[in-house]
C-alpha cells in the first residue's frame, strides 16, 4: 500500500471518518474512514458485497450509518436524508436508475427541484438552466423525450444532468458502466473528466479495473465492509488492485487449452424473429456450436443477441428457420418452450438475472431449483420435499462459493455476483449438454468473474457445448474458442480465437463486414 | 320538441348519477397514482353518506351533514393510510376490510340511532342540497334548441353537481402542471426516485389518500342529502366499484375518467327509463336484464373494449426501501 498523498487543494471536499453500518447480522461497513479531494476521480473496489453501495448510501442520506462522520468541505454535517446530502451538494446515480419512466427527460430533472407549486414558469426557468448545464458538461439530452424511449447510455446522461441540476459538487456513480457500450463507456468518461476540470469531485464504484486505471486519480479498496488499500493510481496497476480486492494473489486471465471440438450439438439454420411491430429483430441467423468449445457471441447490447438466446433457449417463438437440438429438428411449428429444452439436455442463464432467472422475494432455495422443481429427486410424490431442496441449494452454494451460504436467504439481500453464482450452479449442476449464457458476470466482482469463468472452461472441456453472449470484448476474447459478431440481428462475421481482437471485433459490431461468414453456413 | 326534451332528461339523469361516480372516481385517481390502490371508496361513501345523513337530520342543515360525512369518510381514508402507508400492509385487503367495516356500521349505528331499521329520518327540503336556477335560465327558456338545452341540462342542478363537474379540470391541472402533481405521479409510477430526490414518500402518500378521503365524502353526502333524502343500509349498492372500474376505463387520467363515468350513468338512466317498456322486435325486456345494463356494460368494457389499461407502475406496493 502506498501512502496517501498530501491533498491536491488545502480542504477536502468530503471525509467519511469511523462510518458503521450493520444489517442485522451482516457488518456491511466497519469503521470506514475515506477522504475525497476536489477537483478529483476517486475509484472505490471491492468484491460483491463488499459494503461500497451502502458506503455511498450513507453518504447520500439513503441508509443512516450505526456510528462515524460525515465532513463536507471541512464542516461537519449530519445527513439524514437524501434533501440533506443534496442541500450540501452531493448527488448520487445509482445502480438501478432512479427515473420515473413515464415522465418527460424535463419532468424528471424538476422532481424535487421544481421551483415553486406551480411548474410553468419554472419549466421556462429548468430548460434554460439545463440548456447552460449541457453546454457547460457535454451533456446532450433529449428533454421532452419520454425516459422509457432512451437509451440506457442517455437515461444514465439524464441522471447524472439530474444530480448536477441539482447542484451537485460531488457526484458518485455506482456501477455506471455495467449497462453501456463502450461507445457509450467512452462518452461518460469525457462527461467525468469534464466534471474533474470543472473542479467537482466524481466518486465512481466499478468493477472493472481497466477503467479504474484509464480515469481515477487515487482509488481506495473495500474488503469484507473495511478499508484495506489506498492507492494514487499512476503508481498502481491492475494485479495490484486485484490482489488487494481479494485479499490474496489472484489471477487475472483464464487458463485455457487448445478446444478438441467434436459434434454439432447445436445449430441454427436461417433461423428469423419478427417481433410484434414488424421488425425483423433476428435475420437469418445460422450459427453451429459443438459439443468441447466455447463460441462467444459479440455485439452492443440490442443487436439480436437477446433474441437469439431467447429463441434457442424455447423462451420465444421464431418465424422461419430451423434450430437443430442434438440431432432433432425444431421448426417453428414445433412445440419447444423452456421446460422441453431443459428436458433436452440444454440449460439457460439468461441475461437479466433478476427478471427471467430469480424471483427476488423467494429465498434462495426457492430460487435455486427455478425450473428444476418438477424434479424427481426434490420431491415426495406431489409435494416438494423441502429438506431435499434446501439440502441441495446448500450443496450447490458450496460447490459454487454463494456467499454467504444461508438457503434461507431472501434472493434479493444476497449481491448481484453471488445470485449470479446461484443461478449458474442450478444450470451447470446438471451436466447439460448444451449451455447458453448471457452477460454471465454483469456486476460481478473479479474475484467471482475469474471464478465463473473457470467453471465455464471446465465445463467446456468436459466435453459440453456452451453458448456465450456478452457485451464484455474483454470476456468473449478470453473464453471463446470462435467468436460471432452480430449487428442489427444479423450474424456479421465470425473469427477464430487466434484471429480476434478487440479492434477487429469493434469494427465488425460497427456492422462493417470483414470475414465472410465460415464456420456458421451449414454444408 | 318532444323527443329533444326526452333525450335532455335523460342526460340531465345521466350527470345526476354520474355525480357520485365521478366524485369517487377522482378520490380513486388521487389515491391510485399515488400508488395506493384504493378499494375502499365504496366503503369511504358508504359512511360518508350516513353520517352526512344523520347529522343533516340532527341538525337540519345540509351543509353541516356535508362537514360529517367527510370527517367520516376521512377518519376510514386515515385508517387506510395508516395500515398500507405507515405499517405497509396489503392495500387490497385493508380496503376490502373497510367496506366490509363501514356496512356494518352504518346499519348497526344507524338502528341504534334513529330505530328505523338501519334508515335514517327522511330530510326536509331546507336540510337537503336544492336545485339551483342558474341565472336567466327562464328568461331564455324560449330560445329554440339552446333555451331548453340551457333550461333543462345545464341550469337545476344541486351546487354538488356542479363542483364535481368543475373537479375534472381542476385535478387535471393539479395533477399535470403543479409541483404536488408531478410528485403525485411520480410516487406513483417510482417511489424510489421521489425519496431519492428528497421527497417524503410517506407525506405524499398521506396527502393523496386524504384528498381521496375528501372526495369519497362529497360522493357520499351526494347520495344521501342531494340526489337522496336521507340513508338507507348499503345505498351507495357498488357505485364505489363502478367508480373504480370508471377510473381503470378511463386509463388513470381525469378526462377520460369523466367520459367514463357518463357512461356509466348514462347506461343507468337509459336502464331505468327502459324499464317496463316495450322494445320494438323484442317485446317487454326482464327487468333483472336491464337493471344489470349498467354492469354488463362494465364487464364488457373492461374486458378489453379499450385497449390494454396500464395502473401506475408502484400502484399496490408499499413503499420500503431496499433493493
Ligand atoms: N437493505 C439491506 N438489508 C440487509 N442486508 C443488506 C442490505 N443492503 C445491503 N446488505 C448487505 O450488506 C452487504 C454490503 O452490500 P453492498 O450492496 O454495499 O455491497 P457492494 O459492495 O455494493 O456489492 P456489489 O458489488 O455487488 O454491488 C452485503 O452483504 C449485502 O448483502
Ligand atoms: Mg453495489
Amino acid at each position: 500500500m502506498s501512502a496517501a498523498p498530501p491533498p491536491v487543494s488545502p480542504a477536502w471536499a468530503v471525509e467519511l471518518v469511523g462510518i458503521d453500518k450493520r444489517f442485522g447480522p451482516v457488518h456491511a461497513n466497519r469503521d470506514v474512514t475515506l477522504r475525497f479531494a476536489p477537483s478529483s476521480i476517486h475509484g472505490l473496489v471491492g468484491e460483491n458485497g463488499a459494503g461500497k453501495s451502502t458506503l455511498m448510501s450513507i453518504l447520500y442520506g439513503f441508509y443512516e450509518a450505526d456510528a462515524g462522520e460525515i465532513l463536507v468541505r471541512g464542516k461537519q454535517v449530519d445527513i439524514r436524508t437524501p434533501q440533506d446530502a443534496i442541500r450540501l451538494g452531493i448527488g448520487m446515480v445509482h445502480q438501478h436508475f432512479m427515473l420515473v419512466e413515464t415522465f418527460t427527460v424535463l419532468e424528471n430533472l424538476l422532481l424535487g427541484h421544481e421551483g415553486g407549486p406551480v411548474l410553468g414558469p419554472a419549466m421556462q426557468r429548468a430548460r434554460a438552466e439545463v440548456r447552460e448545464l449541457e453546454r457547460q458538461f457535454g451533456l446532450e439530452v433529449p428533454l421532452d423525450a419520454l425516459v422509457s424511449d432512451l437509451p440506457v447510455g442517455v437515461q444514465q446522461r439524464v441522471e447524472i444532468l439530474k444530480a448536477l441540476y441539482r447542484g451537485a459538487e460531488v457526484l458518485i456513480l455506482d456501477e455506471p458502466t455495467a449497462v453501456l457500450s463502450p461507445p457509450e463507456v467512452e462518452q461518460l468518461f469525457r462527461i467525468l473528466e469534464r466534471l474533474r476540470q470543472q473542479g467537482r469531485t466524481v466518486l465512481l464504484i466499478t468493477h472493472k479495473l481497466k477503467e479504474i486505471m484509464a480515469i481515477t486519480d487515487r482509488v481506495s479498496v473495500l474488503r469484507r465492509g473495511q478499508v484495506v488499500a489506498e492507492f494514487i493510481t499512476a503508481e498502481t496497476d491492475r494485479q495490484a488492485l486485484a490482489d488487494a480486492m481479494v485479499g490474496r494473489k489472484t489471477s487475472l486471465s483464464v487458463d485455457k487449452a487448445p478446444s478438441h471440438p467434436g459434434d454439432v450439438l447445436l445449430s441454427a439454420q436461417n433461423v428469423n424473429v419478427i417481433d410484434g411491430r414488424g421488425v425483423t429483430t433476428l435475420k437469418d441467423a445460422c450459427l453451429n456450436v459443438r459439443a468441447g468449445e466455447i463460441v462467444g457471441v459479440a455485439g452492443v447490447a440490442g443487436n439480436g443477441q437477446s433474441e437469439l438466446l431467447e429463441v434457442l433457449s424455447g423462451m420465444c417463438r421464431f418465424d422461419s428457420g430451423t434450430v437443430t437440438l442434438k440431432g432433432q429438428e425444431i421448426h417453428p411449428a414445433t412445440k419447444y418452450d423452456a421446460a422441453d429444452a431443459r428436458r433436452r439436455g440444454l440449460a439457460h442463464v439468461p441475461e437479466d438475472r433478476l427478471k427471467l432467472a430469480v424471483i427476488k422475494e423467494f429465498p434462495a432455495h426457492e430460487s435455486a431449483i427455478l425450473g428444476y422443481h418438477q424434479d424427481k429427486s426434490l420431491s415426495k410424490g406431489w409435494r416438494l420435499n423441502w429438506k431435499q431442496v434446501v439440502a441441495k441449494t446448500v450443496s450447490l452454494m458450496e460447490q459454487f462459493d454463494v456467499r454467504p451460504p444461508n438457503p434461507n436467504l431472501r434472493t434479493s439481500l444476497f449481491s448481484g455476483g453471488n445470485q449470479q453464482k446461484l443461478v449458474m450452479a442450478r444450470e451447470m449442476e446438471r451436466e447439460p449438454d448444451i449451455l447458453l449464457v448471457g452477460q454471465p458476470t454483469r456486476g460481478v466482482d473479479i474475484g467471482a468473474i475469474a471464478f465463473i469463468h473457470r467453471q465455464l472452461v471446465s465445463l467446456r472441456d468436459r466435453g459440453k457445448a456452451i453458448l456465450l453472449v456478452s457485451a464484455e470484448l474483454d470476456e468473449i476474447l478470453a473464453l471463446s474458442d470462435r467468436i460471432l459478431v452480430m449487428c442489427d440481428g444479423e450474424i456479421v462475421g465470425e473469427l477464430s480465437a487466434a484471429e480476434a481482437n478487440e479492434s477487429r471485433i469493434g469494427t465488425m459490431m460497427a456492422g462493417i463486414k470483414d470475414a465472410p461468414v465460415a464456420e456458421g453456413v451449414p454444408a | 320538441m318532444d323527443t329533444l326534451l326526452g333525450f335532455l332528461s335523460l342526460l340531465d339523469s345521466t350527470f345526476r348519477l354520474a355525480t357520485p361516480l365521478l366524485l369517487a372516481a377522482l378520490a380513486g385517481f388521487y389515491s391510485e397514482r399515488a400508488g395506493v390502490v384504493d378499494i375502499g371508496l365504496e366503503g369511504k361513501m358508504l359512511v360518508a353518506a350516513f353520517a352526512s345523513a344523520a347529522a343533516a337530520a340532527i341538525y337540519g342543515s345540509a351543509w353541516v351533514g356535508l362537514g360529517a360525512g367527510i370527517l367520516a369518510s376521512l377518519a376510514l381514508a386515515l385508517l387506510h393510510g395508516f395500515a398500507c402507508i405507515t405499517h405497509k400492509g396489503n392495500q387490497v385487503v385493508s380496503g376490502v376490510a373497510l367496506n366490509i367495516v363501514a356496512l356494518g356500521l352504518t346499519a348497526v349505528l344507524g338502528n341504534a340511532w334513529f330505530q328505523m331499521g338501519g334508515r335514517t329520518p327522511n330530510l326536509p327540503a331546507d336540510a337537503r342540497f336544492g336545485e339551483l336556477t342558474l341565472p336567466l335560465a327562464e328568461t331564455l327558456r324560449g330560445v329554440p334548441l339552446l333555451g331548453p338545452i340551457y333550461y333543462e341540462l345545464v341550469s337545476g342542478h344541486n351546487i354538488l353537481v356542479y363542483l364535481a363537474l368543475a373537479i375534472v379540470p381542476l385535478t387535471w391541472w393539479i395533477a399535470y402542471r403543479t409541483r404536488f402533481g408531478l410528485r403525485l405521479r411520480a410516487v406513483g409510477e417510482n417511489p424510489a426516485a421521489v425519496d431519492t430526490a428528497g421527497i417524503s414518500v410517506t407525506a405524499l402518500r398521506y396527502q393523496a389518500v386524504l384528498i381521496a378521503g375528501v372526495l369519497c365524502g362529497i360522493a357520499g353526502s351526494y347520495l344521501s342529502t342531494a340526489q337522496g333524502a336521507g340513508f338507507q343500509t348499503n345505498m351507495t349498492a357498488g357505485k364505489g366499484f363502478l367508480a373504480l372500474a370508471a377510473l381503470i376505463l378511463g386509463k388513470w387520467k381525469p378526462v377520460p375518467t369523466l367520459f367514463a363515468c357518463l357512461a356509466f350513468a348514462f347506461a343507468d338512466a337509459l336502464q331505468t327509463r327502459l324499464q317496463g317498456v316495450a322494445l320494438p322486435g323484442i317485446g317487454e325486456v326482464p327487468v333483472q336484464l336491464i337493471e344489470a345494463l349498467p354492469y354488463l356494460l362494465t364487464v364488457l368494457l373492461l374486458a378489453g373494449f379499450v385497449g390494454k389499461a396500464i395502473p401506475p407502475k408502484a400502484s399496490g406496493r408499499p413503499y420500503v426501501k431496499d433493493r
